[in-house]
């Protein structure tokens, strides 16, 4: 389903994870995407939805070596040597070249979390598996993170 | 004609990618964006990206971590 109507090619990505690489990984394909002319949308569940929580963004570990913050610290580090962004100019700059988010509310009824708890500022749509699903089958790439 | 600078000198992926996508969105038909930068990636990635965009690539110049991209909307 081409949302906006526009004929361009879509990429979809599930984040299911909320581990800071990982975040950097959906960001930066999202962005990257946007930026040659595709449409994204993200689609937040389970851990990845827990990023969205206010203040919670940058709050992920590291999905390996993060030794208990010490392997988190030095990846920020060097992200910080090399002038790589942060997560929320990634996303801002996500959001700004038309990146679509949603978030699973199935994940919200789980986990006891509320569209107050979240940065609606950020958030499109609420959405279950048949949100996701008409997104993805039209969808030129798709990607579980 | 508008002529639009990008200066991403000293920035890595995706931030070149992005900020000329910025600059396209702002351009109308016929305005000229400029793009500087220092990352070897971006120099080969922004190219694609305009024919991606389906706009005029006017020219590249430079070395892999100084160059300059010329890109008419």
């Amino acid at each position: 389903m081409d949302q906006n109507n526009t004929g361009a090619d879509r990429v979809t990505i599930v984040l299911h994870s909320g581990d800071m690489d990982k975040l950097y990984s959906a960001l930066i394909i999202g962005n990257g995407a946007l930026a040659m002319g595709m449409e994204v949308s993200i689609f937040f569940t389970f851990w990845g939805l827990q990023r969205l929580q206010k203040g919670g963004l940058e709050k992920g570990p590291l999905s390996k070596m993060h030794m208990f913050g010490l392997g988190k610290w030095m990846i920020k580090r060097r992200m910080k040597k090399s002038n790589v962004s942060s997560l929320e100019k990634l996303m801002a700059d996500y959001k700004e070249l038309g990146g679509h988010i949603i978030a699973c509310d199935m994940t919200m009824d789980i986990m006891g979390i509320k569209p107050s708890d979240l940065r609606e500022d950020l958030i499109d749509e609420f959405g279950s598996v048949g949100t996701y699903i008409q997104t993805a089958r039209d969808s030129t790439i798709t990607l579980f993170i | 004609m508008a002529k639009f600078k990008v200066d991403v000198r000293g920035e890595t992926c995706p931030v070149p990618l992005i900020e000329t996508r910025k600059a396209v969105h702002k351009a109308a038909p016929g305005d000229v964006i400029e793009v500087t930068g220092t990352h070897p990636s971006s120099k080969k990635e922004i190219p694609m990206a305009v024919k991606a965009l389906k706009l005029n690539l006017l020219s590249v110049e430079g070395s892999a971590t100084a160059w300059t991209i010329r890109i008419q909307r």
